[in-house]
């Protein structure tokens, strides 16, 4: 479903993706890991089109598209999904108007009428469960004084309402403790199938004893240095990434 | 990133929605009607034409020729935080009315009911919305008032001020010029001089009206100005809702709306005045649009009477307009509440006073300013507590939200408080329309207009709460809309 072959991004004029390299079929769980300021999130920030970063190089496919070509809302219709690291605040815009928008623009999209309010209010009861998102919390702004772990959730629940064809989780175990990173896993695991793919990055083995990757990619100094299955990330969480670091460095010079 | 990327992304979000500019102002149209128009200019036998025409008593053109004499020893005020060009005052007809085909009392000019349908107006009293009356008011007259009479059941006065100085003249003598005297300001002077048509509306003692009462405000004929002239009397224990709109045909000459609204609320009476303000902007080089120059004042005259301004603001070319509350008696309350949004070459200054003369008496001020192209929105405000007005409270909160570079967002507050018994508190912040934010919508499937036009609405909720529930609908879509093409 996702090719992206030689992708190069910069962003105020300093490159930070340097040719990366991903193929992603549907049913997969690809988990990117690799140090600080490897380019992880920048990677997550050019697949969705976030207007900072520019792409200088490479192509990316989805579905047979140019991904690229695509404005970011219409990414977000063919199917791409963020879990932002950072989830903004939007004061004064209920969860409720927001994703009504989302859903009912994704439906237009695809020449689909707008649901009717009780079907929406009842798909929004359905998917809060998949993550336990108290109603009180699905009937405030958007993500307005929520608790980190709430946006993280509230993330996941945003995912479950617009059924992705593929998702990035950007760092989503970040600030979350483990009764919280349970639910969050657990929510993720219950909207995988053979039709859809995760792409999860993260620093650490943690989130991935809950979601099982079947792919483990090392993304160092803006390129994918090593791929290999989940052992990989399990070697990583022993041995730390100095060995990449000088392993790379060396071969490099 | 070289300088050509930069432009880029900068560009980004804006040609998106620069492509949406296409968004017309929708209430443009002009109405085929015959209009008598007086010549134009301004003089004492003007002044007198226009007192004649509405067989007028001899008080109230006495009134008008001290206005119009006091005028003439006036100069156009400069100190707002507009570009408000020399008017040519003697460049405009101060008198303009649709000729209507049938003179039959109740009936309209099917010409002019056509328009009202256009504009979503409800003249039908059987077709109505959930009971709301209408005074519907085409350049200087009011073309029809509906539920006069069931209101009138009731002992409720509706009607437009012409027919209020012909049917209930000792109560408008009483009332007119005593909140918002004539000597009060410039545009205060000229408009008791040439003042046509507007609302009067009287609510008795312990009554509370049982429907929304609304004005609507439409400027049709060309080179006219409208002397909307409205007062709204509540007796004690009375509570009424009033709402007021305004639209004007879309034209390259600049036109001029210079108002007063005048309240009384008397003991423990409440009245809450709410307006959407539509009035042609101007086009987007700043060519043409309404100057709304406007007076309106509360006189919270009565002991826990209440009196509480909400506007929505988003036409006019030059907005220049100060709801305010003197607080006279004792425990009364005054309240305002008002989004103003710019873009383009919109100026606004806009704000209230709050005068504190009552003991314990208390006021609150939510302002949300949205400021867009090249437009400029100032907030002015005085909160005054007199030195004998112990016990009072102020609150107020005055935003600021920045969708552009290139508007301005001003802020010019004056608080003086007399005594050390009052509690004064101002909160101010300023802030910019967030990339992340847009962006955070955007990967949710939801374009950049429809993200700006959620955040918009988000950020001025607090104010479209206070507005009667029809009218908030209307305003909701009315600020998206008038955002379209406003972010960069």
């Amino acid at each position: 479903m996702l090719k992206i072959k030689d992708l190069h991004a910069s962003v105020e004029g300093k490159e930070i993706l340097k040719g990366v390299n991903l193929t992603v079929r549907p049913g997969e769980v690809h988990a990117i890991m690799g140090p600080n300021g490897s380019g992880k999130s920048t990677l997550s920030s050019v697949l969705t089109g976030h207007p900072a970063f520019t792409v200088t190089g490479g192509e990316v496919e989805f579905y047979g598209k140019d991904l690229l070509a695509l404005s970011p809302e219409d990414r977000a219709h063919e199917g791409l999904f963020l879990s932002f690291q950072y989830p903004v605040e939007i004061p004064g815009v209920s969860m409720v108007n927001f994703m009504r928008a989302a859903v009912n623009e994704k439906r237009r999209y695809h020449g689909q009428e707008p649901l009717s309010a009780s079907d929406f209010l009842k798909l929004m009861r359905e998917k809060r469960a998949v993550v336990q998102l108290d109603n009180k919390l699905a009937s405030r702004a958007v993500n307005e004084g929520f608790s980190g772990g709430e946006k993280k959730r509230n993330e996941i629940f945003q995912m479950a309402m617009l059924e992705p064809r593929l998702s990035i989780l950007d760092e989503t175990d970040s600030g979350l403790d483990i009764d919280a990173l349970r639910i969050v896993a657990s929510g993720v695991n219950q909207l995988k199938s053979k039709d859809n793919a995760t792409i999860v990055i993260t620093h650490y083995q943690r989130l991935l004893d809950y979601i099982k990757p079947d792919f483990v990619h090392i993304l160092y100094k803006g390129r994918i240095v090593m791929s290999a299955g989940p052992e990989l990330a399990l070697e990583l969480e022993e041995k730390g990434y100095d060995w990449i670091k000088e392993m790379h460095n060396s071969s490099a010079e | 990133m070289n300088e050509k990327d930069k432009n880029k992304k900068n560009q980004q979000p804006n040609e998106i929605i620069h492509e949406a500019v296409g968004e017309e102002y929708k209430y443009g149209f002009v109405t085929d009607i015959e209009t008598s128009v007086i010549p134009k200019g301004l003089n004492e036998d003007i002044v007198r034409q226009i007192s004649a025409l509405k067989h007028e008593p001899d008080w109230l053109l006495e009134f008008r020729l001290k206005a119009f004499a006091h005028w003439q020893t006036l100069k156009q005020p400069t100190w707002g935080h507009v570009n408000l060009p020399e008017i040519d005052y003697q460049d405009i007809s101060y008198y303009a009315a649709p000729k209507q085909k049938t003179d039959r009392p109740g009936e309209i000019d099917p010409e002019l009911q056509r328009t009202f349908d256009k504009l979503g107006i409800p003249l039908e009293e059987r077709m109505a919305l959930s009971g709301m009356a209408v005074d519907a008011i085409v350049d200087s007259v009011s073309v029809r008032t509906t539920y006069s009479e069931r209101l009138a059941e009731l002992g409720i006065i509706f009607c437009s001020i012409s027919e209020a100085v012909r049917d209930y003249p000792d109560l408008v003598r009483r009332y007119l010029g005593t909140v918002v005297p004539y000597t009060d300001n410039f545009y205060a002077a000229l408009n008791s001089a040439v003042f046509s048509d507007g609302s009067f509306v009287y609510i008795p003692k312990g009554v509370r009206c049982p429907m929304e009462l609304s004005s609507y405000f439409r400027i049709n004929a060309a080179q006219t100005g409208q002397f909307e002239r409205t007062l709204i009397v509540a007796d004690d224990d009375a509570y009424v809702s009033y709402l007021e709109g305004c639209t004007a045909p879309m034209r390259d000459e600049n036109q001029l709306h210079a108002a007063i609204v005048e309240i009384i609320v008397e003991d423990r009476a409440e009245v809450k005045y709410s307006t959407v303000q539509n009035w042609y902007p101007g086009d987007k080089e700043g060519r043409g649009g309404i100057y709304n120059l406007v007076t309106k004042r509360g006189l919270c005259r009565g002991d826990h009477s209440k009196l509480s301004w909400t506007q929505v603001e988003t036409g006019s070319a030059i907005t220049w307009k100060y709801p305010s509350c003197i607080l006279k008696g004792e425990g009364s309350v005054g309240e305002f509440y008002s989004v103003a949004l710019t873009r383009n070459y919109q100026m606004a200054d806009t704000g209230t006073k709050m005068i504190h003369l009552g003991r314990n008496s208390r006021s609150t001020i939510v302002s949300k300013g949205i400021s867009a192209g090249h437009s400029e929105n100032s907030y002015r405000g005085l909160v005054r507590v007199a030195p004998k007005a112990t016990g009072c409270r102020n609150y107020t909160q005055c935003d600021s939200l920045l969708l552009s570079d290139t508007s301005g967002a001003h802020t010019f507050p004056v608080i003086e408080v007399g005594n050390d018994s009052s509690v004064v508190e101002h909160e101010a912040t300023t802030s910019k329309i967030n990339e992340d934010q847009i962006f955070y919508c955007n990967q949710r499937g939801i374009s950049t207009e429809d993200a700006v036009g959620l955040i918009v609405n988000g950020y001025a909720k607090e104010v479209m709460a206070k507005l009667p529930m029809e009218f908030a609908v209307e305003a909701q879509k009315l600020l998206s809309v008038s955002l379209e093409g406003s972010v960069g």
